[in-house]
């Protein structure tokens, strides 16, 4: 039986790098012309927010529980097991917490945000708002794109704090850690060089997340068949820029001595 | 229809292909002021991209179009907006928006064209009455998903009608719907022509919509204008191609 290789267009693949950059371009300069659309910006930031934090709550106090357990008995076969808030907490704060949740955000916000501006496109409604003399890209694009720029670290942050007190009583299913001793030895670890790099690549997360999003889906063709494309491509591209990010903030921080 | 009367849409020599497929070759009209324009022709004939490029949807690759006495393609944004304001535009999927109500679907182009005072003032009743003209007054704060097509159809057309346009385009309005709607919709079209004086331009394939709306019809085949004549003088004609939509 003969292997079909699938057939990769180089020139499919830098087409498409030009025009997300054209695209980013365009959010730039959208977002530095007056007149913003700050209640849709509102709008936006609630369903990115708001209705995203269960799931990311969860998931991080689920985290911080499952790498407390399975971080124990080697921590205990070394003898180190008093360290376990400590390694819990950095690897928490600098990587864990702030990947995961961007890669649910990618899920989440990035499909939608694909579905739905690709929705709107195949049923004439981004040609229908034209018609009527508002700015599609300002009122579609930059207040979802801004949103998730914005949502995106604070929901990382909340997931900081919800993934250490997974954490807490991760450290109590077999050990006895009192409240005050976990937190004094949580804070006594983490520093300004482990909070900052973290929450500010939270922000590019964010940012990749919204820009692809909203490329995918405002750009959608090929009726319902194209948005369903577009929503499963905003996610797998999403996800993967955020391990880019990571990986250049990681050589980022390293570079300027912060790790 | 007066000779003399300026034209409201004077279309000249457009030209427009996506990539090896030349869909409107050297395309010229004229629409009357009052007029109901409908262009026939068969699916595919470059009909919806026209009225596209009239509204500035889609760039014609040559040729020039004036609406209102502006060259659309000579517009700035700001220019095109204020221009647009004063033409209503039916989608044939009546890209009503699905996250809206009913009543935030006819707000939606007054935040642009009228002022807050404007709005807090007189937004409830344009609503009101861009409603009671399509007979849905009940559906105003209803989502779209719970109406029927041929109720979305006329929330559209309330929608396309709330800045009491000069011009109303049409893109195949009765598409997809039942024959008693589809005739329901073509008859609002007269009354709506009616009322606001409005100049329309029609595309369809629906013979019964463009009996019942048309004043003149201008048959597309090609890309290129084929016949333009009165409904009655085309039914009467004997040439193959255009028998083809009577029988």
């Amino acid at each position: 039986m003969k292997l079909k290789i699938p057939n990769i267009d180089k020139n499919q693949f830098l087409n498409e790098i030009g025009d997300i950059a054209r695209f980013t371009a365009r959010f730039f300069r959208e977002v530095s012309k007056p007149k913003q659309e700050y209640r849709e910006f509102i709008n936006q930031c609630y369903w990115v927010g708001y209705k995203t934090l269960t799931l990311v709550g969860v998931t991080a106090f689920i985290m911080g529980l499952v790498l407390t357990i399975q971080s124990r008995p080697t921590l205990v076969e070394f003898g180190a097991e008093s360290y376990l808030p400590s390694m819990v907490s950095v690897s928490l704060i600098r990587e864990i917490a702030p990947v995961i949740t961007a890669l649910i955000c990618a899920g989440k916000i990035g499909s939608g945000m694909g579905a739905e501006l690709g929705s709107m496109r195949v049923t004439e409604q981004i040609d229908a708002m034209e018609v009527s003399g508002t700015n599609p890209f300002k009122y579609l694009v930059v207040t979802r794109v801004m949103a998730a720029t914005l949502m995106v670290p604070v929901l990382s942050s909340l997931a900081n704090a919800i993934s250490l007190y997974g954490g807490y009583l991760g450290v109590n299913i077999r050990g006895q850690v009192s409240w005050h001793l976990y937190w004094f030895q949580v804070f006594g670890v983490l520093d300004f060089s482990d909070m900052l790099p973290s929450l500010v690549k939270t922000f590019f997360f964010g940012f990749a997340i919204g820009i692809i999003g909203t490329y995918k889906g405002y750009n959608s063709t090929k009726g319902t068949e194209g948005v369903g494309r577009s929503a499963t491509t905003a996610v797998i591209v999403a996800s993967l820029l955020v391990f880019i990010i990571d990986l250049i903030a990681v050589q980022i921080t390293d570079i300027l001595g912060l790790t | 229809m007066e000779k003399d009367l300026k034209p409201v849409i004077m279309v000249k020599n457009i030209n427009k292909s996506f990539g090896e497929n030349h869909v409107l070759r050297d395309f010229s009209m004229e629409v009357l002021p009052g007029e109901n324009l409908v262009i026939l022709g068969k699916s595919g004939s470059g009909k919806s991209v026209l009225i596209k490029c009239i509204i500035n949807l889609i760039q014609p690759d040559s040729g020039q179009i004036i609406v209102l006495d502006h060259g659309i393609n000579e517009l700035d944004q700001d220019e095109l907006d204020r221009l647009r304001a004063k033409v209503g535009f039916l989608f044939q999927s009546n890209a009503l928006y699905d996250s809206m109500t009913v009543r935030e679907n006819l707000e939606f182009p007054l935040r642009i064209h009228w002022t807050k005072e404007e709005r807090a003032k007189n937004a409830e009743n344009a609503v009101k009455e861009a409603l009671e003209d399509v007979g849905l007054a009940h559906t105003v704060n209803m989502m779209p998903s719970e109406l029927s097509g041929g109720m979305r159809k006329r929330i559209a057309l309330a929608r396309a009608l709330i800045l009491n346009p000069s011009v109303i385009l049409y893109d195949e309005p009765t598409t997809g719907l039942d024959p008693i709607t589809a005739r329901e919709i073509s008859e609002l079209m007269v009354e709506v022509q009616k009322k606001y004086n409005a100049t329309s331009v029609i595309i369809s394939h629906d013979m019964n919509c463009i009996r019942i709306t048309s004043n003149r019809v201008i048959m597309l085949i090609d890309g290129r204008c084929y016949a333009d004549d009165t409904y009655d003088n085309l039914r009467l004609s004997k040439d193959p191609k255009i028998r083809e939509f009577f029988d």
